[in-house]
């Protein structure tokens, strides 16, 4: 197939479709709505189905019903809409129904406004609902990987029956670039899920269910989760490093600002500073071994992103580097300037 | 010889095996309850129809939580509330289902009131069956959406009252208001006669389902001694004096036989029909490598600002794709940040042999500036020897900065005056850009054209305009 010029909404629309989700259930609201509209527009052409449901409350439980039947199945949504949403993802984790949640951020609390921010961060990679749980949580940073991540993002959630998140911005999202698209997945390559109630004999006795009254089987179960938690921990994280290996300061984002921090280390490099990038592209699971290690052997650290320092938080939680660990925070829908950003290098470098 | 034989119908387990109790052969419900009455009819009903492998039981959040001990079929158990969401996500996935959303009154009318209504209102194809003893059951008798006035509960200890809590909730009266339901009818437990009537339309909004007909419900006035605080006998003789009049039995809708049966589709799943459906079978021609005119432009970061409805966003567009046709890098984002107020457009697009790092262009190679204020703010931005494009007809004070390159025409006019259309504009100053720099062939500019330009009657004027942008610089 040839590249095409997308946005990255849409390029999660495609992608899941040559996946083979096969529902889609959603409400709109910006920025997050083109995904709704692809998906409105694509969806049905392959009789596939496209609903937009009451409010989030109800698309969250309408995969929920379609996860647990089954299929492969997506919503996407922003902020105060992936608010909505955390009861229903609480049960689809306690439960163990895979789906693909798309968060699209904008800039908040409350209604805030439509530009990129990275404040849903907390929010995502330390479950978000109630309940001792985590969700699987993939940060793109172009529309490729809105495709790549929509498509690995349904391989993981079936692989390990529980929700993903997409963790893209508002940036991501409208822009465009050339994404190349794989073949579809056939049916037949489309993994089997005989817990599922797909309303056949076969599988009249499967459940969908978070109830466990006895204390003791409800601990168990959560173990039992927790366990499956610890493995994805164990296999599943990913991340992104960029002229990291003689670094003496190392820029660490994701998402769009990890872009940002690439031209970062072009232009500090170009001036002389050992500058090197670290994205982690699993939030959670979060690439905390390599990051560790790379921590080490740096002087400082530098965590940009666009909230008021959530990442910066687990980063420093995890790593050690010899001198010190510091933050650069844009808020309100700014995406920070690689020009400011240089700036903040330059003085904890002492080069100014 | 007859013989009598008392079993359970097919449509319950033989040993409720799911039942942590030691019992497996009794319900968990309270004696006198009405649940297991409803659960025995929907269970004979699903024997009679030979539906068991088909369906998938929806249960709510309420006494009724356990449908899973019993049922001999697929379970999901909901949100509270949300049942009417969870079955429409099974029966769209899974159309030749059979799905049964099983719900109390607090679940239904009050936490899941939107999830109900716009199942119903959707006419999803699934059957609910909506058991209301006007109390919450399982969490200790509080107060229902349909409680009675005057009615004693732990939540309503004087009495429901109408002035502080409103009037009992009356979902089928409600529901049979809208256009889509098939079949809405309340039946009552208290006699013999009417669990006959229950009995049949438990039948009948199942018989929906299976000839896939649409939204059927029927509303079950059911017992609550223990809520009620009155023993299993009182407990049908409380129906009779404070429910019905309230809640009057009856058909509330019955549009059965004016309904067709909706066709179910199957997935395609066809490979080429995919690729063609999700517009993913372009070809791309090859074009000859561009010739930048000076190195600036053979990697550009390009800002592109005016009014909204200058076709901006298009004119980054076109570029960003073209670019892309000739073998390189590009993206292209409308832009955000505190320069996007003010009733102004403007996107930044990138181009480079490579991958690109930051797609957000804080300093650009290349301006092209459509109206005043954005020259006036972006001027100074612009990278040392850039180039910057004005619009004379609207951008009357001129570039004030002597290291750049400026090109400046009276586009919109030109574009008035001799190809008859100000909407060109945007490609007239296209057809300048390329003409300047030698970005970009000018035959992958009119390939963008066929996927960006979906009235075809406008394709003519917009070569003309790029040729004519071209012949401007020369």
């Amino acid at each position: 197939m040839a590249k095409e010029l997308i946005k990255g909404n849409y390029a999660v629309v495609k992608a899941a479709i040559l996946a083979g989700a096969e529902t889609y259930f959603g409400y709109p609201i910006t920025p997050a709505s083109e995904i709704a509209e692809g998906a409105a527009l694509y969806f049905p052409k392959l009789n596939r189905v496209f609903l937009q449901a009451e409010s989030e409350v109800a698309s969250i439980n309408m995969l929920y019903g379609s996860g647990g039947a089954g299929v492969r199945t997506m919503t996407a949504s922003s902020g105060p809409g992936i608010s909505l949403m955390q009861e229903g993802i609480s049960y689809a984790v306690g439960s163990e129904v895979p789906c693909l949640i798309v968060n699209v951020q904008r800039a908040g609390p409350g209604l805030g406004n439509i530009a990129p921010e990275q404040a849903d961060y907390n929010q995502s990679v330390k479950g978000g609902g109630h309940g001792s749980y985590k969700l699987i949580v993939l940060a793109p940073n172009s529309a490729q990987e809105m495709c790549d991540l929509t498509i690995k993002g349904l391989e993981l959630s079936d692989k390990y029956r529980t929700p993903v998140v997409l963790l893209s911005d508002a940036f991501i999202g409208q822009m465009m670039e050339p994404v190349d698209f794989p073949d579809p997945l056939p049916q037949k390559d489309q993994p089997k899920k005989p817990w599922a109630t797909h309303g056949t004999k076969e599988t009249m006795r499967s459940i969908i269910n978070s109830i466990y009254l006895e204390p003791l089987e409800m601990e168990d179960h959560i173990n039992r989760l927790l366990s499956k938690f610890k493995k994805i921990q164990e296999n599943e994280t990913m991340h992104e490093e960029y002229m990291v290996q003689d670094a003496e300061i190392l820029l660490v984002g994701y998402g769009i600002t990890s872009r940002v921090l690439m031209e970062v280390v072009e232009i500090a490099r170009k001036e002389g500073i050992k500058a090197g990038l670290f994205r982690p592209i699993t939030l959670w699971p979060f690439p905390n071994k390599r990051l560790v290690e790379l921590a080490e052997k740096t002087r400082d650290i530098l965590v940009v992103e666009m909230s008021d320092g959530q990442l910066f938080e687990d980063v420093k939680l995890q790593a050690n580097c010899k001198k010190g660990i510091h933050s650069y925070t844009r808020m309100g829908g700014i995406v920070p300037t690689s020009t400011e950003i240089l700036q903040k290098v330059k003085k904890i470098m002492g080069r100014n | 010889m007859m013989q009598k034989v008392y079993r359970k119908p097919k449509g319950f387990y033989d040993d409720f095996f799911r039942n942590p109790s030691p019992d497996k052969k009794t319900t968990h419900y309270c004696p006198g309850c009405g649940h297991g009455i409803v659960h025995k009819y929907i269970a004979e009903a699903i024997e009679d129809f030979n539906i068991g492998e088909k369906t998938v039981w929806v249960s709510p959040v309420g006494c009724s939580v356990f449908g899973y001990y019993y049922f001999d079929c697929g379970h999901q158990q909901a949100a509270h509330g949300r049942a009417p969401a969870v079955a429409t996500g099974i029966k769209r996935s899974k159309p030749e289902s059979i799905v049964i959303s099983y719900q109390g009154d607090g679940d239904l009318a009050a936490i899941g009131g939107n999830e109900i209504l716009h199942a119903a209102n959707r006419g999803e194809s699934i059957t609910v069956f909506f058991v209301n003893n006007s109390i919450y059951g399982m969490t200790g008798g509080q107060m229902a959406p349909t409680t009675l006035i005057g009615q004693k509960t732990t939540t309503s200890p004087y009495g429901r009252n109408a002035f502080n809590e409103g009037h009992p909730l009356k979902m089928s009266e409600i529901l049979s208001q809208l256009e889509s339901p098939v079949y809405v009818e309340r039946v009552s437990l208290h006699d013999t006669a009417h669990r006959n009537k229950a009995r049949q339309a438990i039948r009948k909004a199942l018989q929906i389902q299976i000839e896939n007909k649409g939204f059927s419900f029927v509303e079950i006035l059911s017992m609550c001694p223990s809520g009620w605080k009155v023993s299993p006998v009182d407990a049908l003789k409380w129906i009779k004096e404070n429910q019905l009049p309230y809640f009057p039995v009856g058909v509330y809708k019955d549009v059965y036989s004016e309904r067709k049966t909706k066709e179910i589709t199957k997935r395609v799943w066809d490979k080429e029909k995919i690729v063609q459906a999700l517009d993913l079978d372009r070809r791309i021609e090859s074009y000859p490598r561009s010739k930048p005119k000076k190195e600036i432009f053979e990697e550009p970061k390009v800002k592109i600002a005016g009014f909204g409805g200058q076709g901006i966003l298009m004119l980054g567009l076109l570029l960003a794709e073209s670019a892309m046709l000739t073998g390189k890098e590009a993206t292209w984002i409308p832009s955000y940040g505190p320069e996007m107020r003010g009733g102004t457009a403007n996107c930044h697009v990138v181009i480079k042999n490579g991958k690109i790092s930051n797609p957000s262009v804080d300093k650009p190679d290349i301006l092209i500036a459509m109206n005043q204020p954005s020259l006036e703010r972006f001027e100074k931005e612009v990278s040392d020897q850039g180039l910057i494009i004005i619009d004379t007809t609207l951008v009357k004070k001129g570039v004030s900065r002597k290291d750049v390159q400026v090109f400046a025409q009276p586009f919109a006019d030109i574009a008035d005056k001799e190809l008859k259309n100000t909407k060109v504009t945007n490609t007239l100053i296209l057809g300048a850009l390329i003409g300047l720099t030698g970005m970009i062939d000018k035959k992958a500019i009119f390939d963008a054209f066929k996927k960006h330009i979906t009235r075809e009657n406008l394709i003519e004027v917009n070569k003309k305009a790029i040729d004519k942008g071209i012949s401007l610089v020369k």
